[in-house]
């Protein structure tokens, strides 16, 4: 019923008559007649309104938690209202890749100061426009780790689950093994990645290690015992980091990390289902890593009158130039995601960013120690010289779908369940303290 | 326009967050970083800021935007409002399934909807983006070969007109490339394709209408020659804005199938993402589809497949289940247009393309005895010898005159097409703006025989002149130093 046409039928006719055909469907002569206009089922046009029901409809079928206490890769974080606002312009919105860089000064401006603050985050010295998440970050970096005679990544399993199964996908036809370091092997004590049993599972064959930073248990680990492990034996390391937690910590350049990556989801994005999320990468400037990097990366130049500008640079590296030698398929990205990003970014600022951070931790743990007053136990606590920065895990008597329901029914999304038993909660500064108090008295009793 | 660093002074504060509820929470010093540096700016500066930025943007809803093969259509508001309902924004990936019916619902009409668009028996919407799909799509194949134990099947035939991203995802996916040659016509060249299929073809990635904007007449001998030798056929979804409700890649015989819902389906490019690139398949490829997929039980409750279901599967290519948000909004897009409007779109596009066509190939040489579908490419190899003026100049000067220009040098064939302009309408530009571009394209060759030099230093309107490329490259200053 609707459309997005913008003809009247006396146009239509003499536009028709300027190529010389009766009609629209006449400009089909190529398509062969015995394939077009098969059945099939969609349903008729719908006005506008009734498309906003129908959406609405969808919604509503929805449950919307006030509070979420989940984190495990996607983050519930107060986005400022000037973010929601600026991002919606319309000249970022409907913009395609800044090609041309005489009209797109304004894109091209934006993606450079999201790769400046991603590499001050980072320690880096050089940052890509994005990729499509934090999973696909960590294959991408993979990719630029393996050379002809280091082909096997070592990845321990206390990185999130998502990131290994997208890992295994992208490399499995690569010949590329993934060497899953295990707990049961005592790669993984207490939780954290071991270094000195990493030192044992390193030889000529690894091409890299990737750990994160916090694991998925929320704890952080020792980055630069790690990074110290694997380049004793020549293994570059990636880091996979959540962002908002380099506001406070150690950076992964700092740490001796070869190349960052994580997703920026934490910076001015919605929980959206999954998605869009922001992967992100960065590395240090050698030789070759520049070159090897994946997706585009704006740099700066100058104009004919020698007026600072900004390009898509080093465009040898990529698919429509390279084809079937590029390093990476990858073209569109998250453009827009990198942008709300770096507004949320300049909107918190230095300070405010800390402040956003240090609120997730000091919840956290206020919240680990609420809910340990009964029967519940921290899997990994501090008695075991480990630490967490906003997510932790509760082993109780109770199963741990029966807690989930009962703070489902006072509007709380609890932690999310990874053993019959135990929990991975997340507190970040949209949690209120009030909040956590109700759920530490159904943990009292769990 | 300063930097946001540079506007940045210290102190300054924009975003707060309310007081700290609980003890403020130290880590211990082993752990924390020295220092960190971001800009510093109250809210009317960074207001400022990206307000300057975005007044030097160009989108669609500023003017015309015929790049080609990018389907720069209008991207609808309602799309944009329902897509930011609290319903859907504020559902966490990970919540059960009972709280997220909606979103599983709305998922499983979207993935309908597309598999009844293209004639495909499955359809998974975690990909990101066209080349995601790609990847996605080929990694399918694999599969379903490796699952035959057909394992000599190596390599991915790709025609020389082809999107830099098949030939890049393809080795991606662990595949040898071989190049398809065009012919006279600029489709594929069928005798060149027979000597090259055979037991080794994995597939035959195509694009139809290709990039050329020509739909592959011969299409049904080259699915009976790739399906013959025992190879797939992959489509490739960057011009289905042409034909979706006209012609469906199934009937014409494709087994994969992706999507750029960025494209056909009118969500916003955001100036390079976030996209999606669900991908269809036919039955036989169903179950190595990206887990996991949504499936509707017997009482009409919906969930994601899990355990045993999931054991064929290639894997997964993202973190959930794609981009979410964009999904949302290529629903509301379908909804809205429905069976016929999706046609009558296909239809208006295809007559603006030709109607562009017809008024410009007098002077602006193209394919020109045949009706070309969304988009056509005219070649300035003539012009550029008589005059010295490239398709690039040309292109730049359009800037002058307020439209993005269409895409430049692709496809390019050597010696056939090396000064291509790709110029794709799409169906909501009116008559209107159609004549001006005509108008201003036939004014530019005017000037390039008067005065020439006038258009190698174009734009001359434009903030900044033309960007020194090279200088960029050898020495690449990719980050301010905050």
């Amino acid at each position: 019923m609707s459309n997005y046409l913008s003809i009247i039928d006396k146009e239509r006719k003499e536009m028709l008559d300027a190529i010389g055909v009766a009609k629209c469907s006449n400009l089909y002569a190529d398509i062969p007649v015995s394939l077009r206009n098969k059945q099939f089922k969609l349903e008729s046009g719908k006005s506008q309104q009734q498309v906003y029901d129908e959406m609405k409809d969808y919604a509503s079928e929805n449950v919307v938690f006030d509070t979420v206490m989940r984190g495990a890769g996607a983050y519930d974080h107060y986005i400022p209202s000037v973010v929601k606002n600026l991002s919606s312009r319309s000249e970022f919105l409907t913009a395609y890749t800044p090609y041309q860089a005489e009209m797109s000064q304004g894109i091209l401006q934006s993606i450079f100061e999201f790769q400046s603050m991603i590499c001050s985050l980072t320690g880096m010295e050089v940052a890509n426009a994005s990729v499509y998440d934090g999973s696909s970050a960590a294959a991408e970096a993979a990719f630029m780790c393996v050379e002809k005679e280091r082909r096997t990544i070592l990845v321990p399993e206390n990185v999130k689950p998502q990131t290994i199964e997208v890992l295994r996908t992208y490399l499995r036809r690569r010949n590329i093994t993934i060497k899953v370091l295990t707990e049961k092997d005592g790669f993984i004590k207490n939780g954290k990645v071991c270094s000195d049993a990493i030192k044992d599972a390193i030889n000529a064959e690894a091409a890299c290690l990737y750990f994160e930073q916090p694991n998925y248990y929320g704890l952080i680990e020792d980055a630069e015992f790690l990074c110290e492990a694997a380049h004793s034996a020549g293994t570059k390391v990636i880091m996979g980091c959540n962002p908002m937690t380099l506001a406070l910590l150690k950076s992964p350049g700092e740490c001796g990390a070869d190349i960052a990556v994580g997703d920026a989801q934490p910076f001015g994005l919605s929980l959206s289902f999954g998605g869009p999320y922001l992967g992100f990468m960065a590395t240090h400037v050698t030789k070759d890593t520049m070159r090897r990097m994946p997706g585009r990366i704006v740099g700066q130049t100058v104009d004919g009158k020698g007026n600072r500008c900004f390009v898509l640079t080093l465009q040898g590296r990529e698919q429509h130039i390279r084809r079937e030698k590029a390093l990476s398929n990858i073209c569109s990205n998250q453009a827009h995601c990198a942008l709300v990003a770096s507004m949320y970014l300049s909107a918190m600022g230095k300070e405010g960013l800390k402040e956003v951070a240090t609120a997730c931790t000091s919840l956290a743990h206020y919240a680990a120690a609420k809910f340990t007053e009964g029967k519940a136990t921290l899997k990994y606590d501090n008695t075991l010289g480990v630490e967490f920065f906003h997510e932790f895990v509760t082993v109780t008597p109770t199963k741990a779908d029966k807690i989930v329901d009962k703070c489902a029914k006072m509007g709380i999304l609890a932690g999310l369940p990874i053993g019959s038993n135990e929990i991975l909660w997340c507190m970040t500064e949209k949690v209120r303290v009030s909040e956590i108090d109700k759920v530490a008295e159904i943990m009292r009793r769990a | 326009m300063k930097l946001i660093f540079e506007r940045s002074r210290s102190g300054l504060r924009c975003a707060t967050i309310r007081p700290l509820e609980a003890p403020v929470f130290t880590l211990e010093q082993k752990y924390l970083r020295s220092e960190l540096a971001l800009p510093e700016v109250a809210e009317v500066d960074l207001v400022r800021h990206y307000t300057e930025l975005s007044h030097n943007a160009f989108g669609v809803d500023s003017g015309f935007y015929p790049l080609g093969s990018c389907t720069m259509k209008y991207n609808p508001k309602l799309n944009e409002e329902v897509a930011a309902f609290d319903g859907f924004t504020h559902t966490h990936p990970l919540q059960e399934k009972e709280t997220v019916q909606g979103n599983l619902h709305l998922m499983n009409d979207l993935a309908s909807s597309l598999m009844e668009l293209t004639g495909m028996d499955g359809m998974t919407l975690q990909p990101c983006a066209g080349a995601h799909g790609e990847f996605t799509g080929l990694l399918l194949i694999a599969a379903y070969h490796e699952s035959r134990r057909d394992s000599k099947r190596t390599k991915i035939l790709v025609p020389d007109t082809a999107h830099g991203t098949n030939p890049a995802s393809a080795a991606m996916a662990g595949f040898e490339v071989v190049n398809i040659k065009s012919n006279e016509e600029k489709g594929v060249d069928l005798d060149d394709l027979r000597s090259k299929v055979g037991k080794d073809t994995a597939a035959l990635m195509l694009t139809n209408p290709s990039t050329l904007g020509l739909f592959e007449k011969n299409i049904e001998e080259i699915s009976k020659i790739v399906h013959d030798a025992g190879g797939l056929l992959y489509y490739d979804g960057a011009n289905l804005n042409a034909i979706m409700g006209i012609v469906r890649p199934g009937d014409m015989g494709f087994d994969v199938v992706h999507l750029n819902l960025h494209k056909t389906f009118s969500t916003p490019h955001g100036g390079g993402g976030p996209g999606s690139g669900p991908v269809g398949c036919k039955a036989p490829l169903v179950k190595f589809l990206p887990f996991p997929s949504v499936v509707v039980d017997k009482k009409g409750r919906y969930e994601f497949t899990h355990g045993k279901e999931n054991k064929d599967s290639i894997g997964k290519v993202s973190a959930f289940y794609g981009n979410f948000g964009v999904m949302v909004k290529a629903l509301a897009y379908i909804k809205t247009l429905g069976s016929d409007g999706i046609k009558e779109s296909a239809e208006h596009a295809v007559l603006n393309a030709n109607y562009m066509k017809a008024k410009l190939q007098d002077i602006y040489p193209t394919e020109s005895h045949r009706y070309c579908m969304h988009e056509f490419v005219i070649d300035l190899q003539k012009l550029k010898s008589e005059t010295g003026v490239s398709a690039k100049d040309v292109a730049k000067a359009m800037i002058d005159r307020g439209m993005h220009p269409p895409t430049m040098y692709f496809p390019h064939i050597p010696g056939v097409i090396d000064e291509a302009l790709m110029i794709e309408p799409t169906e909501t530009e009116n008559k209107e703006t159609l004549d001006k571009a005509i108008e201003v394209l036939r004014e530019l060759y005017e000037t390039a025989h008067t005065d020439p030099k006038y258009l190698l230093d174009t734009p001359h309107n434009t903030p900044i002149g033309r960007p020194d490329e090279v200088a960029a490259a050898r020495n690449p200053i990719v980050k301010y130093d905050l």
